[in-house]
């Protein structure tokens, strides 16, 4: 059973802060749904081939024709067309710049 | 202008009745409208409607007037699941953590709906991130069924089901990750569409989990599904999942070179959890497809029960990876902190609803360390195995039938309050389609049918059949 610590730590990770009265909640959930979704375990994968080291955990998967997906580099469209809309949905910002909590402390 | 039949209306018909001047796209939209104001505030399915959609439909009036060649779907009120970016009009995946965002740019299936004429009335209402299957993890409050309140309209794309079988528009745009369109289709007595991976561009839509999410129509007609569809498909630059040899219009072009159509029925479906109507009714409906002509063929499909598992530990790992970016620097809501990791952290856990933030923590889970392989490598193998199965099952037939739900649609509040796995259930016949990319359809009542990658014309010949159109 996962510990109050461990999901604290996964909550921590994903960069939630959990309130404590769901915590206990949450683990009983979560212990339900890995019990539930750990029946993937049973199914017998054996019949996959194993690949290079790269994807083997994976098996054998039939990689479509290999093919660059990005775009020409150049100029997609003239400066400054969107900037004004996307910096209006920042929460904070000042003269055209997102502004964010400076990340260094002393 | 003679009172105008929202009941009885299909995309044809409007079609038919905008070009012999019976009535006009402006009256069409505006009788919309009308019952949007009336019936929206129970129902909740929209969260935004469009008061200048008139304008729109008025411009398509103009051009018919002037003999200018008009779109597919010219003067077609559609509504769009509150995922999906329309410039300038707020987008917030009925979420909090997205209160206030307007869209910078159209997705591209807006872009292909403009172009085609259509007219957008408003956004709808869904589970929060499209997370849910009954509409009531919005965080602007549930939908309700219009065919009975008391009822959910299932989910996730529970407002654009409850804005057409509502006739709150004439059709709608959901998005599809593990049945967000055909289950609530089933629940509402309308036609879904899951389209094959790939074949509709997902430019501008909130993303979910990106291996399976699909934008998808719903429609009160095969017809219908089929007319938004072929608008909104084809390859698109700015989506490097979208397939490049896609024909549009898919032409009905089902088995040739044979004489019938063969129908696989999978021997092994999980039908323990089932309501005794649905496994009755199932079973009628495979008699009517055989006494329509087709061939009925038992197939088997031995990973079939592994695909709620597998849904549930693809989707929370992607979705985990998806959802990162929404934290209170970029978009919407901004909750305080005293640093910058504070700020992320309160905005998270107070923007985001409970299910949203159990499945990112159960992403988490199946991604870390020392779980990955047991949980997530085995779900992707599972997966690989499912693809197998279904390839093999097409070797012999041209489409599969299941239900589309394991029960009918259920009482508001009832479910939700009960085990999360309960309501997990609710894509078991719908989950698999999803893993294995290939598109399917629901129709009424409660049959769904899946074809081969990119052998839609297969899902709207034998559905259209089946009912009749």
């Amino acid at each position: 059973m996962l510990s109050i610590e461990e999901l604290r730590n996964l909550a921590s990770l994903a960069r939630i802060a959990m309130p404590d009265n769901e915590l206990e909640e949450l683990r009983s959930q979560l212990d339900e749904i890995i019990g539930f979704v750990g029946e993937v375990q049973k199914a017998d994968t054996t019949s996959l081939k194993l690949r290079g080291a790269s994807t083997s955990s994976v098996g054998e998967v039939a990689l479509p024709e290999l093919r660059n997906v990005f775009r020409d580099d150049g100029v997609p469209h003239e400066t400054g067309k969107f900037t004004r809309d996307i910096v209006a949905n920042f929460p904070d910002s000042k003269d055209g710049y997102l502004r964010v909590k400076k990340i260094l402390e002393k | 202008m003679s009172e105008i039949n929202l009941k009885q209306l299909t995309i044809k018909k409007a079609r038919e009745s905008m070009e012999k001047g019976e009535y006009s796209a402006e009256e069409i939209t505006r009788s919309y409208l009308e019952n949007i104001k009336a019936k929206n505030p129970e129902l909740n399915a929209y969260l935004a409607v469009f008061d200048d959609a008139i304008d729109a439909a008025r411009e398509v009036d103009e051009k018919r007037k002037k003999g200018e060649k008009l779109g597919a779907l010219a003067g077609i009120p559609i509504a769009i699941k509150d995922v999906i970016m329309v410039k300038g009009r707020e987008v917030t995946g009925a979420s909090k953590i997205l209160k206030g965002h307007r869209a910078t740019y159209d997705a591209t299936v807006i872009s292909k709906l403009r172009e085609a004429g259509a007219i957008m009335l408003g956004m709808t209402n869904c589970d929060e991130f499209a997370m849910g299957a009954s509409g009531e993890n919005s965080a602007y409050g549930p939908t309700k069924n219009p065919l009975n309140t008391s009822k959910v309209p299932g989910g996730s794309s529970s407002g654009s089901a409850a804005a057409v079988a509502g006739d709150l528009a004439l059709t709608a745009l959901g998005s599809e990750t593990g049945g967000s369109v055909r289950q609530p289709a089933a629940f509402t007595g309308l036609v879904g569409l899951k389209p094959t991976y790939g074949a509709v561009s997902r430019y501008g839509l909130l993303a979910l989990c990106s291996s399976f999410d699909q934008i998808a129509p719903f429609g009160k007609t095969v017809a219908d599904a089929e007319a938004v569809f072929n608008v909104i498909a084809g390859q698109d630059p700015l989506d490097s999942t979208s397939i490049s040899k896609l024909k549009t219009p898919i032409s009905s072009n089902l088995a040739k070179p044979k004489l019938k159509t063969v129908i696989g029925v999978p021997s092994d479906l999980p039908l323990e959890g089932c309501d005794p109507h649905v496994i009755a009714n199932f079973k009628l409906q495979i008699e009517k497809l055989r006494e329509l002509g087709y061939e009925i063929r038992d197939i088997t499909l031995p990973n079939l029960k592994y695909a709620i598992p597998v849904y549930y530990i693809i989707l929370p790992a992607e979705a985990s990876a998806n959802l990162a970016r929404y934290d209170g620097v970029r978009y919407g809501a901004h909750k305080d902190g005293a640093n910058l990791l504070e700020d992320y952290m309160k905005t998270k856990g107070e923007g985001y609803g409970k299910e949203v933030r159990r499945r990112i923590i159960l992403g988490a889970y199946v991604l870390s360390a020392g779980y990955y392989d047991a949980y997530y490598y085995q779900a992707m193998r599972v997966r690989e195995l499912m693809k197998q199965d279904f390839a093999r099952a097409f070797g012999e037939v041209d489409a599969i039938v299941t239900p589309t739900t394991a029960g009918p649609a259920f009482e508001l509040g009832t479910k939700s309050k009960r085990s999360p796995i309960e309501m997990y259930l609710e894509d078991i016949f719908t989950a698999p389609a999803n893993i294995v990319g290939m598109p399917a359809i629901a129709v009424p009542e409660n049959l769904q049918i899946i074809a081969p990658h990119q052998r839609e014309d297969v899902l709207f010949e034998i559905g259209k059949k089946f009912l009749n159109e």
